[in-house]
């Protein structure tokens, strides 16, 4: 440690030859079950089909697997030691309600309605001017989330390797391009659910190990110089008001409601896991039961950043005088506790979520820019293979766009102030249009999309306004900062997508109602969303059931951590 | 119903998707993960490794616990194989209610 606090490159980690065969011996897993998922051409029907007939659990979890990357655990964690305790909002507050939101009101109404994804939604509801705007902005909003991913990944081989960061991005970029083509995307689901296995293995012995070397959550308590971090509530500091009356205001409904249930309702990746399940009852617990284990995870990602905060020295230094880098907070606690053999372990839990979060940003992009934008709009009618030979292509252009928005996230010292930016700009409006259109029949093409491009305008408008969120680009009229921007932000971008939706209604003309059956509540005959395979099912298996038990769960943690 | 289909069709299937099984993938990857962890606790008792580790010996007690993981998962996949069911209507009785 006094090595390595001389070094001026203070961050180094000392990977040995155990720690390298811990790392190997996983991408051979990886690849193993990707070899085999494509050789098994004949099989493959059977792989599939028996991912279908998996328990719940296991697409529960590979619900949430699918959302616990790079980013949740290293911005979490990064949250944690910059905010301490109110992070768990992200959580509790940010994701488990619309979590069982999407399972017990959303889940019956997609699966019923037999739409399996959000830009095919938009085609059939509001016709192709939505759709259009909807896939080039979640084509854009991908590649930026892909470069959050690979400069995190760029950041562990820099720590590794000692090699400048914008040679680790290259490096990072051609590793995960040859990932991709060596088939690690075949087994997506098997590879999400070993994948979330190998992180709760790195995570939580490091969490114990670090909760030991501060004495506990008392002698944490104690090192800890603003109470106000221990605690969840209000989260003045999260949110950047000074009223906490405004903090809740801000952390309920522009964080609760309307980030999250825009991200965890609206988001392909996440929603298609569900729409994948065997029956009507099974789509709806997959969310629910993701629920489970998404409220403890905030245990092994948020108070080894805080703990990170108070026993790394450069953090403390860096806390203390306004200039610490909080991305790197839970690898230095990795370099300070882990030894050879776990350190192994850890650095393979990360690599692992980093390469499977850019690899399905990557792959999100190519399917939504080959067949929604590029085969619906740019070059029609050609055979599937032209279509498969654009994917190609994109897969190198993506994986280059994203070296080049690797270098935006770059300049954010908290990335998490950064990705909820993003969330405010694409999710919140099109959780605003997506809900409008699905309860009220009379909103037209029309304010589909005139609604989502308001709705985002005013998003961008509002972080150009406030005082960091573009850097020096932002002018500060508005006097918010940190995460209160991408909350004030999708508030008024959800506020705003409503009233133009709403006008702009009134002026034009609907669809007829014949072409809305099964895509507006009204409209659909309740007998859809009973399915028969359900009626054999125990009672503890009912959705309702479980997901008040849930939500009974994480109001007891709010109560205790608040 | 799976039944109507020949039993050696059907087991085929099963002991398909059995090496197919997270459960296995999982409790294989975990189990090496544990046994080589215990063995590098084991031998690698340096004054400077366990100073790091704050005094507890961190490999020993998660490559127990790892290796203690993997046996439940492989345990489990034993005991409650998985099958293909030839139907899809016909839906795997599930195995009981989520633990957490």
């Amino acid at each position: 440690m006094l090595a390595a606090a001389a070094a001026d490159s203070s961050l180094r980690l000392d990977a040995s030859g155990v720690d390298y065969a811990l790392i190997a011996l996983y991408f051979v897993f990886v690849l193993g079950i990707g070899y085999m998922a494509r050789r098994a051409i004949s099989n493959s029907l059977d792989f599939f089909l028996s991912g279908r007939s998996l328990p719940a659990w296991i697409t529960g979890i590979a619900f949430i697997s699918a959302n616990l990357g790079a980013i949740e655990i290293m911005g979490m964690s990064a949250n944690g030691a910059q905010y301490g305790m109110p992070t768990v909002h992200y959580f509790w507050v940010g994701a488990i309600p619309a979590m069982l939101f999407l399972g017990v009101v959303m889940m019956p109404f997609y699966y019923g309605s037999k739409v399996r994804s959000v830009p095919e939604f938009m085609l059939r509801r509001f016709g192709p001017p939505a759709h259009l705007v909807n896939a080039i902005s979640f084509a854009v909003a991908q590649i930026l989330i892909a470069g959050i991913n690979l400069f995190l990944l760029a950041t562990i081989v820099n720590v590794m390797l000692g090699w400048p960061i914008p040679v680790s991005v290259v490096v990072a970029a051609v590793i995960v391009l040859s990932y991709i083509t060596l088939g690690g995307l075949s087994a997506a689901i098997y590879n999400e659910v070993l994948q979330f296995f190998v992180i709760v293995a790195a995570l939580l012995p490091l969490t114990l190990l670090a909760l030991h070397r501060v004495g506990g959550w008392q002698g944490l308590s104690e090192r800890i110089s603003d109470p106000e971090q221990m605690t969840a509530w209000p989260g003045n500091e999260l949110a950047g008001f000074d009223s906490s009356i405004l903090s809740v205001i801000g952390i309920v409904f522009g964080l609760g409601f309307v980030l999250s249930f825009g991200y965890w309702t609206t988001n392909f990746v996440e929603v298609q896991r569900a729409m994948a399940s065997k029956s009507m009852n099974a789509s709806r617990r997959t969310p629910i039961i993701g629920a489970f284990p998404k409220m403890f995870v905030p245990f092994i990602v948020i108070i080894p950043g805080m703990i990170a905060a108070v026993i790394v020295p450069e953090l403390r230094q860096g806390k203390a005088d306004g200039t610490a880098d909080y991305n790197n907070a839970l690898l230095y606690l990795i370099n300070d506790l882990l030894p050879t053999g776990m350190l192994g372990v850890a650095i393979t839990g990360l690599l692992a979520s980093f390469m499977a979060g850019m690899a399905a940003n990557v792959s999100a992009f190519n399917t939504v820019f080959s067949y929604d934008i590029w085969q619906d709009y740019i070059v029609k009618d050609r055979p599937d293979g032209y279509y498969l030979g654009v994917g190609r292509i994109m897969t190198v252009v993506a994986t280059v766009g994203a070296i080049g928005t690797a270098f935006i996230a770059s300049q954010y010292s908290n990335l998490m102030d950064y990705l909820q930016q993003l969330f405010s700009f694409f999710n919140a409006p099109l959780f605003a249009t997506f809900i409008l259109g699905m309860f009220w029949k009379r909103m037209t093409p029309t304010a589909g999309w005139v609604g989502l491009v308001a709705g985002t305008a005013t998003a961008v408008t509002v972080a150009f306004l406030s005082e960091d969120a573009f850097g020096s680009f932002s002018v500060g009229v508005l006097p918010l900062s940190g995460q209160g921007v991408s909350f004030v932000g999708a508030g008024a971008a959800f506020v705003v997508d409503i009233l133009v939706s709403y006008f702009v209604t009134l002026a034009t003309r609907p669809k007829p109602e014949s072409q809305l059956v099964g895509l507006v509540y009204s409209l659909t005959p309740k007998e859809s969303f009973h399915d028969p395979r359900d009626d054999r099912e125990s009672w503890y298996q009912r959705p309702t059931l479980l997901a008040g038990i849930a939500l009974a769960m994480v109001i007891v943690l709010n109560f205790m951590f608040g | 119903m799976s039944a109507d289909k020949t039993s050696t069709g059907g087991r085929e299937a099963g002991q398909r998707s059995g090496a197919f099984d997270v459960r296995i993938v999982i409790g294989v990857l975990l189990g090496i993960y544990g046994i080589v962890l215990v063995v590098t606790g084991l031998v690698d008792t340096s004054e400077a490794e366990l100073a790091k580790s704050d005094g507890m010996n961190i490999n020993l007690w998660a490559g127990a616990g790892m290796v203690v993981a993997a046996l439940v998962f492989i345990v489990w996949a034993r005991l409650r194989p998985l099958l293909i069911p030839v139907d899809y209507a016909r839906d795997e009785p599930e195995s009981g209610p989520p633990t957490h």
